[in-house]
């Protein structure tokens, strides 16, 4: 069972659970010291945040009142397992003319569905294609 | 001569004409063309319609109208169970409840999340700029405040930008934001930046703000730490215009968060206004809604407060004070704000002291979201309100107001070994790299250089061939801490690592996270308690000794100290001989010069820099001339000038006399005169020359012979004579009363010179 809901206390968590907090590929914080850097056995990943992370930032921002803040990192967790390049390619498809119909945007958001479980950004980008078929966005720019 | 008096013009507006100040543009209010501060054409009502917990109208807008920033506010930033209560408070109450101390900061931020553009708008404007000001830095969400630096410079060359980067980490800045000339130099300039950032301390924020895409690629091969340039815009035509909208722009914020990357909104009055599109609604009616928008979006903070706009804002009447009110929404409504004070609103000094001072001694997460920390010509986004230049009028505006603005004073040499040190780091990783090779030169003509028109190093296109390399190659920031440390710079290399590591625990996403000795201090850990007197950030004795230690600080002890450089010369220029109790002398044609208890035996130049025994002669020579005889006498029971002359002329065979302090403050005195009605005065001694004594002499020999003389007037430039040397009046005043005894008789002296002066 998931543990009590982290809070003002628990920050930061760097600090009060150095071992619980760990990279991309499981290696904890405190193990990722420049020794191991030199020896080449740190990666790039075992630099990048984690979807448990971001998660329990979102419960501590939730606890003292920002809720908006803490739904951002809920998002975050969830694109935290997106590579960068289909991060980049949505955010790319958001922008306004990029696609002359909203069904680019839909089957992008289906994609990560999917793939990624990504539910609430699926939502998200649902929503936009909505609002932008609203207020005429799916136009040619030139 | 004659024509001027024909002039049709008071040449009084000439002088004006040549001041920095009408350099700036001003604007009339023109409400219908967007130029209004508070008052846009058409601004409109707050209102709020709900209707089955939904939202059905806002500010007037029924919900089938909304435009996208409308829809997104509506959806993400309104809370609707704070909506009902929070838009029943009538503004002016919610305005009284934010300059009152006693209403907790934590009670105001609940009831923004509930309330509307429109709301928070005509809320803040009814604040004076005072009222803002306090409220802003009650409302400002961590409670030690912060600073941003500037680090580019014209050339996009690395070394100076290792260089000076280092030594806005050394003056205490928090962040550290480069941007480049060329745009395809954006990896060697964060390359650069990230190493030097690296020296000293660890946890220096870094950013290179470049085109969205590849901001987010630099900043996940680890070389930047956050990102502030995520522009949102309050009308729909200029946020697709500025070709994003506010899903792509929430997008982007997530997707930094992700990565683990600290990041904050960008908007700022006048924005829209430039671009076109305002709508003729006001700046700060627009502003509220960026800031609805950033906070909906799940921002954690905002770079705000007129910013590039900041000059348009301000060429209207109120426009800094709206500069002002939007920053007391964006910390209303709870997020970090790095409140602008970066792009310079005016050429005047005067007013960008004055723009600043509520953020100095107020506080703010970030003071400036940019200052210049290189010269005006280096900093690659304009000149900021605050430049190298004028770096130490900062430091020394902390020290007047006993103020934290984040800074602190390095001293020269340590400077210096830095740079040299950020320099050599920077070509051993560029070496190793193999990236680029460098010059012993190239780093000499950096390590000194006050800005790049002096150096010999990287030009732009060998910086675009560095960049291009870093990036096809994929060079990434776990690449330079091995580097640094095969290199030697270990500590740099640690320093980094630390920096790096804290994007995977991702503290520093919280808001207003910035990180002091290692740790990272947010709102969360470091709150805003305000609460009145007493409460919030107060000075710590350290800090206090710290932001007093700026460069070139007099004491007692330096004052003796130059001197005593002077005694040497003075002694092989003049030699005194004490010839015991000084008596009223007989002569009818003599003035008595007496002298004070430093002259000549503690003190011996005056405050203008003239060796005492030089003014004496000048005395002696105008005396002379005059026709009449100099007696000297030296005074131990006085140092003050008035009675040094009163006293000299009631020994004076003539009543005539002459006083004159070690300083070189003088005064001809009759001896029947009130000690403060003299005849003749100099009171400005730093700029009193030598001929002005030699004149004092004549005209004090011509009193002799009872005529009345032109005085003698030292003319002033308007120099601010009490700043350029009231510290060492008074420690060299100190000295001369120190040494004066109420019973001690006069002394007659005899003097011979002992070179010819030039």
């Amino acid at each position: 069972m998931r543990e009590k809901k982290l809070n003002r206390q628990d920050f930061p968590i760097a600090e009060t659970r150095p071992s619980k907090v760990k990279g991309k590929r499981g290696i904890a914080l405190s193990e990722l010291t420049i020794e191991a850097v030199l020896e080449g056995t740190v990666d790039l990943d075992d630099l990048q945040i984690t979807p448990e992370a971001l998660l329990q930032q979102a419960e501590i921002a939730k606890s003292v009142g920002r809720k908006t803040l803490s739904e951002n990192f809920e998002r975050a967790a969830e694109m935290n397992n997106l590579p960068n390049s289909e991060v980049m390619e949505i955010y790319e498809l958001l922008r306004p003319g990029r696609t002359e119909s909203m069904s680019t945007l839909l089957e992008e958001a289906k994609k990560i569905r999917t793939e990624y479980q990504a539910e609430k950004l699926a939502k998200f980008i649902e929503e936009a294609a909505e609002f932008y078929d609203k207020r005429g966005l799916f136009k040619k720019r030139f | 001569m004659s024509s001027s008096y024909q002039s049709n013009r008071w040449r009084r507006v000439d002088d004006w004409d040549d001041r920095p100040l009408r350099l700036d543009n001003f604007a009339v209010e023109d409400p219908d063309n967007g130029f209004s501060a508070f008052n846009g054409k058409a601004d409109p009502k707050p209102s709020i319609g709900l209707k089955a917990g939904k939202i059905t109208s806002m500010d007037g807008v029924m919900i089938e109208d909304f435009d996208l920033i409308d829809t997104f506010i509506a959806k993400y930033h309104m809370d609707l169970d704070i909506a009902k209560e929070a838009m029943a408070i009538p503004s002016s109450k919610l305005a009284r409840m934010l300059v009152d101390m006693n209403v907790p900061r934590t009670e105001l931020t609940r009831l923004a999340q509930g309330l509307t553009p429109a709301k928070l708008a005509e809320t803040v404007a009814q604040l004076s700029a005072m009222e803002i000001a306090f409220a802003y830095s009650k409302m400002r969400a961590r409670q030690t405040p912060g600073n941003q630096a500037h680090v580019t410079n014209a050339k996009d060359d690395p070394l100076q930008l290792a260089a000076d980067a280092a030594i806005a980490v050394a003056l205490g800045f928090d962040e550290i934001e480069t941007t480049m000339r060329v745009a395809r130099n954006s990896w060697s300039n964060a390359l650069a930046c990230c190493v030097g950032s690296s020296l000293g301390k660890s946890g220096t924020l870094f950013q290179c703000s470049s085109e969205e895409a590849e901001e987010l690629e630099i900043g996940m091969a680890g070389f930047t730490s956050y990102a502030e340039t995520v522009s949102v815009y309050g009308t729909e035509s200029a946020f697709i215009d500025g070709d994003d909208t506010p899903w792509s722009k929430a997008w982007l914020t997530a997707a930094y968060a992700s990565r683990g990357i600290k990041m904050r909104c960008t908007s700022g009055a006048a924005a829209e206004l430039l671009m076109g599109f305002h709508e003729a609604k006001s700046l700060l009616y627009l502003e509220a809604r960026c800031l609805c928008l950033q906070r909906g979006m799940g921002s954690q903070g905002t770079q705000n407060g007129g910013i590039d706009g900041a000059p348009l804002a301000s060429s209207m009447p109120g426009g800094v004070r709206e500069i002002m009110a939007e920053n007391l929404i964006a910390v209303w409504l709870d997020l970090e704000c790095a409140s602008g004070n970066d792009a310079r609103h005016s050429e005047s000094d005067m007013r960008v002291a004055a723009k600043v001072l509520p953020y100095l001694i107020g506080g703010s997460d970030l003071i400036c979201s940019g200052f210049g920390s290189i010269l005006k010509y280096d900093n690659s986004f304009n000149p900021s309100s605050f430049n190298g230049e004028e770096l130490e009028e900062f430091l020394v505006l902390q020290r007047d107001f006993e103020v934290d603005g984040g800074l602190t004073t390095v001293e020269g040499s340590k400077a210096l070994s830095l740079r040299k040190r950020a320099i050599d780091a920077l070509a051993h990783v560029l070496h190793d790299l193999g990236l680029a090779s460098t010059t012993d030169e190239m780093k000499k003509s950096v390590a000194v250089a006050s800005g790049s028109n002096e150096t010999e190093s990287f030009k732009p296109r060998d910086v675009t061939l560095i960049s291009e390399k870093i990036k096809t190659e994929g060079v990434n920031v776990l690449d330079l801490i091995k580097s640094l440390h095969t290199g030697g710079f270990k500590q740099e290399a640690e320093n980094l690592l630390f920096l790096v590591k804290l994007r995977v625990s991702g503290d520093y996403l919280q808001t207003s996270a910035i990180i002091r000795d290692s740790r990272v201090v947010s709102a969360i850990n470091d709150p805003n308690n305000y609460t009145g007197p007493g409460t919030g950030y107060r000075l710590s004795e350290q800090r206090k000794e710290e932001l007093a230690a700026i460069r070139d600080v007099l004491d007692r002890d330096e004052v003796l100290r130059t001197e005593a450089l002077g005694e040497m010369a003075e002694m092989k220029a003049i030699r005194y001989k004490l010839l015991g109790k000084a008596e009223i002398g007989g002569d009818r044609l003599e003035v008595v010069v007496g002298i004070s208890p430093a002259f000549g035996s503690k003190i011996f130049k005056t405050l203008a820099g003239h060796k005492l025994s030089s003014v004496l002669k000048a005395l002696k020579v105008g005396i002379v001339k005059g026709g009449a005889v100099m007696r000297l006498v030296k005074f131990w029971h006085t140092a003050d000038t008035s009675f040094l002359g009163l006293s000299a002329a009631r020994l004076s065979g003539s009543g005539i006399g002459i006083g004159i302090q070690a300083k070189g403050t003088a005064v001809i005195h009759h001896r029947s005169r009130l000690p403060h009605n003299n005849l003749e005065l100099f009171s400005n001694a730093p700029i009193t020359k030598l001929s002005h004594y030699e004149r004092m002499g004549y005209n004090a020999a011509r009193y002799c012979h009872k005529e009345l003389p032109d005085p003698v007037i030292v003319p002033t430039k308007g120099e601010a004579l009490g700043a350029r040397f009231h510290a060492k009046v008074a420690l060299i005043y100190a000295i001369e009363t120190s040494m004066t005894n109420d019973n001690a008789s006069p002394e007659l002296l005899d003097f011979t010179f002992l070179e010819e002066q030039t």
